[in-house]
């Protein structure tokens, strides 16, 4: 299913989901580029980069490495008791794909849920995934998180939406 | 318990501990709700959010909705976002303009920019009551004490209480320094502003702010990812920003208490004044050169080299010089509180400053902060801990001398030890003194 089609692309962004729903975070980093970025704009989906305002998140490879590293670390203390979700993914639609040039980007909405001890949280939005070719199958350039209602008061959001 | 019982809460505060319904007591945040923020001086908002006539902020302050609003002449009001007739807000978006008056959607009652009735339909009706003469014929209540120190605008919401400048003293220097740090002198808000729900207690989160014996332990896992991934490259390396500005949590305790403090009265305290985690960052040429050309040499290396830990403007603001962030602490509840971390961009700085300040706040104050993570969660911890029995008492013991606040004589600004908890002994002192300032025991 690594095919860079619309059926293998669809396919590449509910396997990831379903990765950080195992808690496999190294199965879930390794499907990054080198120079992939995993973003969650402050201002969900009416903002324009990440650089002119402010995120909730954009983390490069090695931000994200950090982030599980320490998820795997018994001193992680926010994470006793763990935190586990759960994605709930309406179907991607594909809404740019160049077989030539071996790029895609998808959009797909979702709801987040992240359950931790007594404590539930629910986020919702869409994915814009940009994708890139390799030998290895397709890897994220960007994972774009836009929250609905991005700006409101959060509480702590510890895994990856 | 409380109400008209203000001997009851001087008790909670001894020399060296808190009582924990501090934390804990619903009835004492409504106190504070009517008494203790109203007394002292709340940040309300930065004038750089409302640069044209008419440019208005909504903010509740101590469970009261305000607008804050640029007036035609320049200046800045803030006033009730109430209507006199009925009560509906007169805005609802949190930030916006309004025009040249603030129009009430329900029954098109009008009032000016400075909320000073202007109009109201089949005005007739009203001919021969007593509307003219009582408050809902009066317009927007105003907040009588505003200040705007360098841009930051304050309020005081008590009739009775502190002067603007006797109340902060001092600690203002902080705000300076911050806004030094423009070659122009000037700041504004940049890239918004990230909002945080705590399930605690305020007084936990100020205190932490002060506190630097946690890190080492609190931020552990955090820190220990990111040493492991910097290992094996030299000290002197230039660093990712995330990386420069992460691994300096993870410095010794030797480090925290050699970086020194400086206690203020009425709550404030301004903790690194030797040094802090905020030092090491690289430094810009090409800044450096632009504040030399507008301060003077001597004058641009004494703003540089200053760069705290924190300064708290008790008890609702905290700033960082360098990385230019601010946080603002909004009790909601006595176990919830809203925390915001805004960041500047300093006029006629590069652009690389504004960016350190974003990713400083995205690093350590976003809702997906892995710094942050741990701190929440031990907040919330003890917010929860607190209720066990046994041991009604929070400790404040760390370096406690009793009399240190000067006994009867008013209290004098000191220099202390990075780690020593008389910053946070200062916060409960002020919050006791504040607290009861207009109460009156029960006759």
């Amino acid at each position: 299913m690594n095919e860079f089609t619309e059926i293998g692309l669809c396919d590449f962004v509910a396997r990831e989901a379903a990765l950080l729903d195992d808690g496999r975070w190294d199965d879930w980093l390794a499907l990054f580029a080198d120079d992939g970025h995993y973003w969650v704009p402050l201002l969900g989906r009416a903002q324009h980069d990440p650089h002119s305002h402010n995120s909730i998140a954009y983390e490069d490879r090695l931000m994200l490495q950090l982030r599980v590293d320490r998820l795997k670390d018994p001193r992680a203390h926010s994470q006793h008791p763990a935190s586990r979700c759960q994605h709930v993914l309406q179907n991607s639609r594909v809404e740019q794909l160049d077989t030539q040039a071996g790029s895609a980007t998808l959009r797909t909405p979702f709801l987040y849920i992240e359950a931790r001890g007594e404590q539930q949280i629910l986020l919702a939005g869409s994915y814009h995934h940009v994708l890139a070719r390799t030998p290895d199958g397709p890897r994220i350039q960007l994972k774009r998180i836009d929250l609905l209602g991005a700006e409101r008061a959060l509480p702590a959001v510890q895994l990856f939406i | 318990m409380y109400r008209d019982h203000p001997e009851r809460i001087r008790a909670l505060v001894q020399e060296d501990r808190v009582h924990r319904d501090l934390y804990l007591s619903e009835e004492l945040f409504g106190l504070e709700q009517e008494q203790f923020f109203a007394n002292t001086w709340q940040f309300m908002g930065h004038a750089s959010q409302v640069p044209g006539a008419g440019d208005y902020v909504a903010q509740e302050i101590a469970g009261r909705p305000l607008v804050m609003v640029r007036q035609a002449d320049g200046s800045i009001r803030v006033l009730a976002n109430r209507c006199a007739h009925k009560g509906t807000q007169l805005v609802s978006d949190p930030c916006g303009n309004t025009g040249k008056f603030f129009r009430c959607p329900y029954h098109a009652w009008t009032y000016r920019l400075d909320g000073s009735p202007l109009a109201v339909p089949i005005k007739a009706g009203y001919e021969g009551t007593r509307m003219a003469q009582c408050e809902s014929g009066q317009g927007m209540a105003p907040v009588r004490h505003v200040a705007v120190h360098r841009d930051f605008v304050f309020v005081r919401l008590a009739d009775e209480g502190p002067a603007f400048e006797d109340y902060f003293g001092e600690v203002l220097r902080a705000i300076d320094n911050m806004v030094d740090r423009s070659p122009q002198g000037r700041l504004a808000v940049a890239g918004g502003v990230l909002r945080n729900v705590i399930q605690c207690n305020w007084k936990m989160y100020l205190e932490n702010i002060n506190d630097t014996v946690h890190p080492l332990s609190t931020h552990e896992s955090a820190t220990r990812a990111a040493q492991a991934l910097w290992a094996g490259h030299a000290p002197d390396e230039p660093k990712p920003m995330a990386m420069e500005q992460i691994l300096p949590f993870g410095a010794g305790y030797e480090f925290f208490d050699q970086m020194g403090a400086r206690v203020l009265p009425h709550g404030h305290s301004v903790l690194g004044t030797r040094f802090s985690i905020h030092s090491g960052y690289a430094q810009v040429p090409e800044y450096e050169a632009a504040m030399r050309e507008a301060h003077g040499d001597e004058r641009a290396a004494e703003i540089l080299q200053r760069s705290p830990q924190n300064a708290v403007l008790f008890p609702s603001l905290s700033v960082k010089g360098s990385p230019q962030a601010i946080r603002v602490i909004r009790p909601l509840a006595a176990d919830r509180t809203l925390v915001e971390a805004w960041a500047f961009r300093a006029e006629g700085a590069p652009e690389l400053l504004a960016q350190r300040s974003m990713n400083y706040n995205r690093l350590v104050f976003s809702p997906m902060s892995v710094v942050a993570h741990d701190d929440v969660h031990l907040f919330e911890s003890i917010q929860r801990g607190l209720r066990a029995p046994g041991n009604e008492w929070v400790s404040l013991h760390r370096g406690h001398r009793s009399g240190e606040f000067g006994g009867d004589q008013p209290q004098q600004a000191q220099d202390t030890n990075g780690t020593n908890e008389l910053l946070m002994r200062n916060q409960f002192r002020a919050w006791a003194q504040f607290m009861t300032l207009h109460m009156e025991a029960a006759a």
